[in-house]
C-alpha cells in the first residue's frame, strides 16, 4: 500500500510547512491546539479556553469557525467535532465566523488561514476534538473545585458537570469564571471512537434554515448604515487603460452618486444597484486595447502546443520509458485537451467596506480572510491590525474566492469615498473577468505487454502553473506539483513510467484553482487512457483495471463496490453505455459508473451514477453523500458544456446563456455508496465528486457510441459526429 | 409614487418606473433573501411569487406590478405549501451554498401548490428555471416528492 501523499494546491503548501515547523512527536499536547493563547478571564467572565470555543457566565456556547462555510457543510462538520469532546449538543452552541487572525486561526498544516484543498476536515480532526476536549478538562476541574470533590467523579454532558455519587449538576455558564481559572491540561485524553454521540451521525446542518427563509446573510446582502452601492467595471484585456467616459450622462441617471476610477477600472456609485447598473452603463467607458488584444484562443492554443515539444521538469521517472514504450507491441498516442473554466459560483464577486482614516471595516465572503486583510492594507496604507474582515457564507466558493484580488481592487476604490459602499461585480463581469482554470494540453503515450497489461506510460502536461502565483514557496524545484497530481501517482501497477510537466502562462489571463485542481486535471487523461488501453486490449474496463491494482486495495474495494452498485455489466438498452472511473484524491479513493443514453441525434442524456467512496474516518456521512452528488454535477457540467474562450483579447462568454450550467432536467440520479476504512487516515470530500466526472462521462459515451472523446467540452463535439 | 404590495404590507417607493423589483427588495426594502444571480432571467436565484405565480424579480419593472400581490421567501413560510417546502427542504437536507436556495423554494412552493403529486417530467417543467451550481438537484426532487407524498 502506498503512503498517502500529500497533494494539490493547497497541499503543495501543507507539505512545505509541515517541514518547517516543528510540533515534536508528541500526539495530545496542548501545544498542538492552533491558536491556544492559554486560559485567560475578562472582566466579564468569559471562559475562552482557546480560539475555537467562548462560554459566558448566562451559558451561551460559541464556536468559532476558522474556515470558510461556502455549502459544504463544514461549519457543521467541525462544530461536530469540537461539540463532540465538549460535551455539549449541536443546539446549544452558536457559530461565529473567525477574524482574520494568523496567529490564532493559522491551519498548521496548510500553513494560514485558509479553506480550501479538502482540507478542512482533516486538518481539524484532532486539533478541534482537542480544542474541545481542552475546555471540558478545565470545566470539570472548576466544578470538582467547587465541589471539592476528586475531578474522576465528575463527567461532563449536554453543557453541564455533573457530580456522578451525588448528582449534582453545574452548568458550563455557571462554571466559566472559574473554568478560565483553571490550568490548561497539558495532556489530552480523547474519547474512543466506540463512544461518539456526534461523529459519524447525520444531524441537521447548522447553516441551512437560514438559508431556507432568506435571512442568511452573504456577502452580497450585506447592509450597513449610510451603505452606497457600486458596480464595477475593469477593463475587458488585461492591461487595458480606461480612456473615457460619459460623465455626464452617467450623472443624469436617478440615484447616481459617484464615478470612481483606476487606471483600468471604472465604478459608478449609486443609492441602490439599479442606479449603479444603469450609471455604468451611461457612462459607456472607452478602454485602450493594451498588449493583449491580439489574444485568442488560437493562439492561447498554438503558445500550448509550442511548449508541448519541450521536454519538462520531471515529475517520476521510473526505467527508460521511450525503450519500454518502443517495445511494446501494442501501443495508444494521444492528446487530451482541457479548457479554461470560469467558477461561475452564483453569488458574484462582491465587497462591502468602510474605509476611515484610522481603519476599516470589510464584510466580504472569502477563503484567505488573512491575504483580503493585506489586500485591503496594500490599498489604503492602514495597518493591517486596523482592519477588520468581517467572513460571511458563501453563495459557492470553487476556489474563486481563494483569491483576494477583487477585494484590493474594491479598497483601492473605496478609499477615495468616505462612506460605507457595497461593490458588486455582474455576472458578466464576474465571468469574464474571473482567474481561469488553466487550460491543459497533455501529451501521452502508453504501451501493453503480451498480458494485456501496461508495459510502458509517458505523460507531459503542459499549463499554467497557478502556485507560481499564489504561493510560490510550494513550489518544488520548480515543478507546480498540482499539474501533475493524479497524474504521478495513479492507483495502478504501472512498471515503467515517467511525469512530466511544462509550464506555460496564458498570455493576458489569469489563472486560479478549480473545483478538484489536479486531479480534475489528470484523473480525466489517466482513467481515459485506462479505458482506450483497456479496448486495445480487448478487456472489459472493470476488469482491465481490477488486474493492476495489487498495491491499492482500498481502490480494488471501492471499484469493486461502484461496479456490483451499478450493475456493471448487465445488459442495458440500444445507445446505453456505461463508464468507469478510479482514482485516489485529497486521501480519498472513490469510483464511479456513469450509465449514459447517446440518442440518435447524439444527444446525450445522464441517466445514473453510482460512486463508492473510503474517504477513512466519516465525520458527517450526509455531507459526504451530499459533495458526491454536487461535485459530480460540477465536473459534468464542466464535461459537457464548459469552456471559456478568448477573441481579440476578450473573454468571449458573458452570463449562462453561453457559460451553460447543467438544470434539473439534465442531472443524472446519483447515488452514493460509502465503505469507509476507519483505520485509515481521514481523506477529504469537498472535490473528490468533481474529479470522476469527465473520465466517467467519456468512457460511457465511448461505451454508447465508439466515439473516443479526448478534449472538453463534448457535447459541441457530439454534434458533429456521426451517430 | 409607486405603490406595492409586498408579503401583505403596502409600501410606497420614490423609484424609477424601470427599477426591476429585485432591487427594490434588496436595496430599497432590505428584503435581500431574493438573490441576484444573473440580471437576465437565465438563473432563477431571484424568484418571487406575483398572485402566487413565480416570476423572475430582476425582469420585472416594478412599476408593471399594480395591485397585484408580491410574495418573496421571507413569507412563503407563512403559506402552508411554502412552509411544507421549506420543512422537506430541511429534512432532506437540500440546500448547500444555499444561494440559489431561495428561488428554488420559491419554484417548488409554486409546484406542490398547483400540482399536489408532480411527475418528475413536471418537477423537471417547474424546476429547470433554477439554477444551482452546488448540484443538489438529486435532493430538490427528492424533496418535492416527498413533500407530495406526506402532503
Amino acid at each position: 500500500m502506498r503512503k498517502p501523499r500529500d497533494i494539490g494546491a493547497i497541499l503543495n503548501r501543507r507539505a512545505f510547512f509541515r517541514g518547517t515547523l516543528a510540533f515534536g512527536g508528541g500526539m495530545l499536547l496542548s501545544g498542538m491546539i492552533p491558536g491556544l493563547p492559554g486560559a485567560q478571564a475578562d472582566t466579564k467572565g468569559v471562559f475562552i479556553p482557546n480560539a475555537f470555543i467562548r462560554i459566558d457566565r448566562s451559558g451561551g456556547i460559541t464556536l468559532i469557525m476558522r474556515h470558510a462555510e461556502m455549502g459544504q457543510g463544514i461549519y457543521t462538520g467541525i462544530a461536530m467535532l469540537i461539540a463532540e469532546e465538549l460535551e455539549v449538543d449541536l443546539e446549544q452552541v452558536t457559530l461565529e465566523a473567525a477574524p482574520a487572525d494568523p496567529s490564532r486561526y493559522t491551519d498548521s498544516a496548510a500553513g494560514e488561514e485558509v479553506t480550501g484543498g479538502s482540507a478542512s476536515t482533516r486538518d481539524s480532526w484532532l486539533p478541534l476534538r482537542q480544542a474541545g476536549a481542552a475546555a471540558r478538562i478545565m470545566l470539570v476541574a472548576a466544578a470538582a473545585s467547587r465541589w471539592n470533590v476528586p475531578p474522576e467523579s465528575c463527567a461532563a454532558q449536554h453543557g453541564q458537570i455533573i457530580h456522578v455519587p451525588t448528582g449534582r449538576t453545574l452548568s458550563y455558564g455557571d462554571l466559566a469564571e472559574e473554568a478560565a481559572l483553571q490550568k490548561v491540561p497539558e495532556k489530552i485524553i480523547l474519547k474512543d471512537p466506540s463512544t461518539f454521540r456526534l461523529i459519524g451521525t447525520s444531524p441537521q446542518r447548522l447553516d441551512t434554515k437560514p438559508k431556507s427563509n432568506g435571512t442568511a446573510i452573504f456577502g452580497m446582502d450585506v447592509r450597513v448604515p449610510g451603505m452606497k452601492i457600486g458596480r464595477i467595471m475593469a477593463s475587458p484585456i488585461q492591461r487595458g487603460r480606461l480612456i473615457s467616459y460619459d460623465s455626464v450622462a452617467a450623472r443624469a441617471i436617478p440615484g447616481v452618486v459617484d464615478i470612481i476610477t483606476l487606471q483600468d477600472v471604472i465604478a459608478v456609485i449609486g443609492d441602490h444597484s439599479w442606479a449603479a447598473i444603469k450609471g455604468l452603463e451611461a457612462a459607456n467607458p472607452q478602454w485602450d486595447s493594451g498588449p493583449h488584444a491580439a489574444v485568442s484562443t488560437k493562439t492561447l492554443m498554438d503558445d500550448l502546443r509550442r511548449a508541448s515539444d519541450r521536454t519538462g521538469l520531471v515529475a517520476k521517472n521510473t526505467g527508460d520509458v521511450d525503450a519500454a514504450l518502443a517495445a511494446c507491441s501494442h501501443r495508444i498516442d494521444a492528446v487530451y485537451e482541457l479548457p479554461f473554466l470560469a467558477h461561475a459560483a452564483l453569488e458574484p464577486i462582491n465587497t462591502t467596506l468602510h474605509i476611515r482614516p484610522n481603519g476599516a471595516d470589510v464584510w466580504v465572503g472569502t477563503q484567505v480572510p488573512v491575504r483580503a486583510r493585506q489586500e485591503v492594507a496594500n490599498a489604503t496604507g492602514l495597518p493591517p491590525e486596523k482592519i477588520a474582515i468581517h467572513n460571511h457564507v458563501i453563495g459557492g466558493g470553487f476556489g474563486r474566492r481563494l483569491d483576494s484580488g477583487s477585494i484590493g481592487q474594491a479598497a483601492r476604490l473605496a478609499k477615495q469615498m468616505p462612506y460605507p459602499v457595497k461593490l458588486f461585480w455582474t455576472r458578466e463581469e464576474d465571468i469574464q473577468q474571473d482567474q481561469f482554470r488553466p487550460f491543459y494540453y497533455d501529451r501521452i503515450s502508453a504501451g501493453l505487454n503480451k498480458q494485456g497489461r501496461i508495459a510502458a506510460w509517458k505523460h507531459r502536461t503542459t499549463g499554467s502553473y497557478v502556485t507560481a502565483r499564489w504561493a510560490p514557496e510550494g513550489l518544488q524545484n520548480g515543478l507546480d506539483t498540482d499539474t501533475v497530481d493524479g497524474a504521478v501517482e495513479t492507483p495502478y501497477d504501472i512498471p515503467v513510467q515517467r511525469n512530466e510537466s511544462v509550464q506555460c502562462e496564458p498570455e493576458g489571463l489569469t489563472t486560479l484553482w478549480w473545483r478538484g485542481v489536479g486531479p480534475t486535471h489528470n484523473v480525466f487523461v489517466v482513467e481515459s487512457m485506462m479505458d482506450e488501453l483497456a479496448h486495445l486490449a480487448e478487456n472489459d474496463p472493470l476488469d482491465f483495471r481490477r488486474s493492476m491494482l495489487g498495491h491499492s486495495p482500498r481502490g480494488l474495494k471501492v471499484l469493486n463496490e461502484a461496479a456490483r452498485k451499478s450493475g456493471w455489466g448487465t445488459p442495458l438498452p440500444s445507445g446505453h453505455g456505461r463508464g468507469i472511473a478510479l482514482h485516489y484524491s485529497f486521501q480519498t479513493w472513490a469510483a464511479t459508473v456513469l450509465e449514459v443514453q447517446v440518442t440518435d441525434d447524439n444527444a446525450i442524456r445522464l441517466v445514473r451514477a453510482d460512486t463508492a467512496v473510503d474517504c477513512g474516518p466519516v465525520v458527517f456521512p450526509d455531507a459526504v453523500r451530499a459533495q458526491i452528488q454536487g461535485g459530480l454535477i460540477f465536473g459534468l457540467t464542466m464535461a459537457l458544456y464548459n469552456e471559456i474562450t478568448v477573441t481579440n483579447g476578450r473573454v468571449d462568454q458573458s452570463n449562462f446563456h453561453d457559460y451553460r450550467m447543467m438544470r434539473i432536467n439534465e442531472a443524472p440520479d446519483i447515488r452514493v455508496h460509502l465503505v469507509p476504512d476507519l483505520s485509515a487516515d481521514i481523506g477529504g470530500i469537498g472535490e473528490v465528486g468533481t474529479v470522476a466526472a469527465a473520465p466517467a462521462l467519456a468512457n460511457a459515451i465511448f461505451a454508447a457510441t465508439g466515439h473516443r472523446l479526448r478534449k472538453i467540452p463534448f457535447l459541441s463535439q457530439m454534434a458533429g459526429k456521426s451517430a | 409614487m409607486i405603490t406595492i404590495r409586498i408579503n401583505n404590507e403596502s409600501h410606497q417607493l420614490d423609484v424609477t418606473d424601470d427599477m426591476p423589483l429585485l432591487w427594490v427588495l434588496r436595496d430599497i426594502l432590505g428584503l435581500t433573501g431574493t438573490k441576484y444571480g444573473c440580471g437576465v432571467a437565465q438563473c432563477g436565484a431571484c424568484t418571487i411569487h406575483i398572485d402566487g405565480i413565480p416570476t423572475r424579480a430582476c425582469q420585472l419593472p416594478v412599476s408593471l406590478i399594480g395591485d397585484r400581490h408580491i410574495t418573496t421567501i421571507e413569507a412563503i413560510g407563512n403559506t402552508r405549501e411554502g412552509a411544507r417546502i421549506q420543512a422537506v427542504w430541511l429534512q432532506n437536507q437540500v440546500i448547500q451554498c444555499g444561494y440559489c436556495q431561495s428561488g428554488q423554494i420559491m419554484a417548488a412552493t409554486a409546484l406542490l401548490r398547483d400540482n399536489p403529486n408532480p411527475t418528475d417530467d413536471d418537477i423537471d417543467d417547474a424546476m429547470s428555471g433554477n439554477i444551482c451550481r452546488c448540484g443538489t438537484y438529486v435532493r430538490i426532487r427528492e424533496a418535492i416528492h416527498q413533500a407530495a407524498n406526506n402532503a
